[in-house]
């Protein structure tokens, strides 16, 4: 039986090697998100071009990939990021990563660039570089259908990139399936900047089980209490859109940019909405909660296509941002955004901050190339969709993410961005909630809540749960305490289900009463075999989360990277019921979560891991270049 | 009792569980290839259709077998193949109007589906229970009632 493999790729020379994965790594990183990590800290000099040819890009399974693990087809791609210069990590379902393992490739490490379109053909285990000049100028559509006709396999899986990738767009995604996007953090944009077009998989090896009988019984036993589980059937039915309704009545989304946190009149926007043009809903690799809407493009030049979703994060970019409020302007935006290959939040966030920049004339017609921008004009949506990804006219200026477009535009419009590390902030308001704050702020790639963000203060669990679950009482939606240490104990779970490459939300962040550390340990077990306690997988999460602050802080990341949008300490939020209006962070006790938080995770007060720290997680002696 | 494994195409989400969880009963390993039913996907257009052995009652792949390897069993209504006398030749791929019968690579025999011997593991974990193992009178109702349901649709529509 042979092993799974790491395949690393030179565009430039077109040299292919590879190498099997040592057990020692398995035990300290998983895979996944946690193989990747030393991969990029191992492979990336610090002060690399993200857009040069030295960058890597890597491409990864999580180590239940395809398994009998529930919602086990995660992909997770990073490189050093072209949005925000630390860390890029991103994260998509769909089938691709199955594929690739069921061909012999966990992992994949891209350096250097071709000098002509090309894309990667993974073929049970061979690698093969191939031309994709035919292929450069179409979208994530278009691609995966004339790969499978080049290769004349249909049972070929891809991932690919769409014009926003080949146009540089620091926020180009990647694409699998029709929407399973790879969104945040620009690695379109590094695959586009090496050439390459796509990745192409189809694999017939076998993945072993360790325990056959007993990991079947438990996927049982785990199915069961997912599916018992009322926030998933919810999810079953509405996608994760269903958190819109909740969300806008308590003002938590983020509207007009940031000046409002409620909808005026938000009711079309309701997942309900979905359901009328909805056909079924459809899952990624073995998932029994099927969260994604399959519609097709209710009206205008797309009227027909197929399409799946909306997630909630591209209906709130779109659509409540933006105070765009009708489900079938969101649904036509979600397939553009898609088409296109841009990631719909970073989109949805510059858009936004473009037009409340209007709005306050700091800047006008000149600068945005003749339009008139306005709250919730569904044309322009589109218009500028297709201009960012194109990078015409006034697009070309938001294409270039937060950091660039605010040097363009001056001090004036960068205090009304909101972003951490140069990556935009998600479509919800979090100037009521410090753990979410804190969370969105301290995620190592950027702006992002699907790193740490803690489902508990949204379920609004009493106190004494925090006690059983974490060891610690919890802050609740509006408290400080213990803010810090909920925080690091969610993104330890977070990167552990992306290490695992199973989907997050079987873990605690939908509920406590699904998946956590302990039921991983039994699946890691029956599945693969080898013995890990739950104290263990708690410790590779840390392992994760510490080397990838290592490696901003290479780049030279602070404590200063970690602080929220001026915004956010500054105006309070203006609507919502009691207790949710009139809040903001304050900034000495946000310094002082910033303390918890860097305690918790055995950093000093810079954000530095203490030597004691990288002692214990046998870190100290990174890059080791293992692998 | 004529028990048989239905598909309700409409209900399938195109998760694959039922190839991964067949694979794994089947060999000890996670290997969808090597399951014996599939999810045909053409996944740009949102179709996910499960293809499965439809256990003939006149099976093209009995007929075509020169060694007799392939019969049927009558007990569970299904095709059953004798794995040591089948000589991998292949007929019974070709002959099969469904996809359904293919050489597996590591063993290098023909597989085929068995309904688990009456408990399909497929049908066990279809979340969405878009496979079912069930009676003929019961599954022939059953679709007699999703078709009156559509003309009653289309009359009151009317």
């Amino acid at each position: 039986m042979r092993q799974q493999e790491i395949a690393y790729v030179n565009l430039s020379t077109g040299e292919t090697e590879k190498k099997p994965i040592p057990e020692t790594m398995r035990r300290k990183y998983l895979g996944g998100r946690g193989i990747d990590v030393y991969l990029l800290y191992n492979h990336i000099t610090p002060g690399t071009d993200p857009l040069g040819p030295e960058n890597a890009l890597t491409v990864s399974a999580g180590f239940l990939g395809g398994t009998l693990a529930p919602s086990s087809g995660r992909c997770h791609i990073g490189a050093k990021s072209p949005l925000t210069g630390l860390i890029g990590s991103s994260n998509m379902g769909g089938f691709f990563a199955p594929e690739m393992r069921f061909a012999g490739i966990d992992h994949l490490v891209v350096t250097g660039k071709a000098d002509h379109p090309v894309y990667l053909w993974i073929n049970n285990g061979d690698i093969e570089i191939r031309d994709a000049s035919k292929l450069w100028g179409k979208d994530t559509v278009e691609t995966p259908a004339l790969i499978r006709s080049d290769l004349g396999d249909e049972e070929v899986k891809t991932i690919c990139i769409g014009v926003g990738g080949e146009n540089l767009v620091r926020f180009a995604n990647v694409i699998s399936g029709l929407k399973n996007a790879a969104g945040r953090t620009g690695m379109g944009c590094v695959m586009g900047s090496k050439n390459l077009k796509a990745i192409a998989a189809r694999g017939g090896q076998d993945l072993p089980v360790a325990y056959t009988e007993e990991a079947l019984r438990y996927l049982e036993h785990l199915l069961k209490l997912m599916r018992e589980n009322s926030l998933l059937q919810e999810q079953s039915r509405l996608g994760t859109a269903m958190f819109q309704m909740m969300m806008d009545l308590i003002g938590k989304v983020r509207n007009r940019n940031l000046q409002r946190n409620q909808l005026a009149d938000g009711q079309g926007l309701y997942a309900e909405n979905i359901l009328k043009f909805s056909s079924g809903t459809a899952a990624c690799f073995g998932c029994p909660v099927h969260c994604r809407h399959r519609y097709q493009v209710p009206e205008g030049e797309y009227k027909g296509q197929w399409a799946e979703g909306p997630e909630w994060t591209t209906l709130g970019a779109l659509g409540s941002e933006p105070d765009c409020r009708r489900m079938e302007a969101v649904l036509v935006g979600n397939y553009l955004v898609n088409k296109y290959g841009v990631d719909s939040l970073d989109f949805g966030s510059m858009y936004s901050w473009a037009i409340e920049l209007y709005e306050k004339g700091i800047t006008n017609e000149t600068t945005t190339g003749g339009l008139k921008l306005e709250w919730g004009n569904e044309q322009l949506i589109y218009e500028m969709i297709q201009r960012v990804a194109t990078r015409q006219g006034f697009g070309d200026l938001l294409a270039d993410g937060p950091k660039r477009a605010i040097e363009k535009l001056g001090e004036n419009a960068a205090y009304y961005n909101i972003h951490v590390k140069g990556m935009s902030w998600l479509h919800t308001d979090d100037r009521m909630a410090p753990s979410h704050a804190l969370g969105v702020a301290t995620a190592s790639r950027g702006a992002d809540h699907l790193r740490s963000r803690p489902g508990s203060d949204a379920h609004m669990l009493p106190p004494d749960q925090g006690e059983k679950l974490f060891g610690f009482a919890l802050p609740g939606m509006t408290g400080y305490e213990n803010s810090g240490k909920l925080v690091r104990w969610h993104e330890l779970i977070y990167a552990i289900s992306d290490a695992l490459g199973v989907c997050k939300f079987q873990a605690l962040y939908m509920s406590p009463s699904v998946v956590s550390f302990a039921e991983y340990a039994q699946l890691v077990r029956r599945v693969t075999g080898m013995e890990l306690s739950a104290a263990d997988l708690m410790a590779v999460g840390e392992r994760i989360c510490t080397l990838e602050r290592m490696f901003n802080n290479r780049e030279g990341a602070s404590r200063d990277d970690d602080m929220l949008p001026e915004r956010y300490f500054t105006e309070p939020t203006p609507l919502g019921p009691e207790g949710m209006k009139g809040k903001l962070i304050e900034r000495d006790k946000y310094e002082r979560l910033l303390d918890e938080y860097y305690a918790a995770h055995g950093w000093d007060n810079s954000g530095l891991p203490t030597g004691e720290t990288l002692a214990r997680l046998g870190l100290d002696k990174e890059p080791s270049r293992v692998i | 009792m004529y028990k048989m494994l239905t598909v309700d195409y409409s209900k399938c989400t195109g998760c694959r569980l039922c190839e991964v969880v067949c694979s794994a009963k089947k060999n000890g390993s996670v290997n969808p290839d090597r399951a014996r039913l599939a999810i045909v996907k053409w996944e740009q257009a949102c179709v996910d259709m499960p293809m499965i052995c439809q256990q003939c009652e006149s099976a093209p792949c009995i007929m075509v077998c020169p060694v007799k390897a392939l019969s049927a069993d009558e007990r569970l209504n299904r095709v059953v193949i004798n794995q040591d006398l089948c000589i991998g030749c292949r007929f019974c791929v070709a002959a099969c109007p469904f996809g359904a019968m293919s050489l597996d690579s590591t063993i290098r025999k023909v597989v085929k589906c068995d309904l688990c011997d009456g408990e399909p593991i497929c049908v066990k974990f279809c979340e969405t229970k878009a496979l079912q193992y069930e009676e003929a009178g019961t599954a022939s109702a059953k679709k007699m009632r999703a078709a009156a349901r559509k003309v009653l649709e289309s009359m009151r529509a009317g």
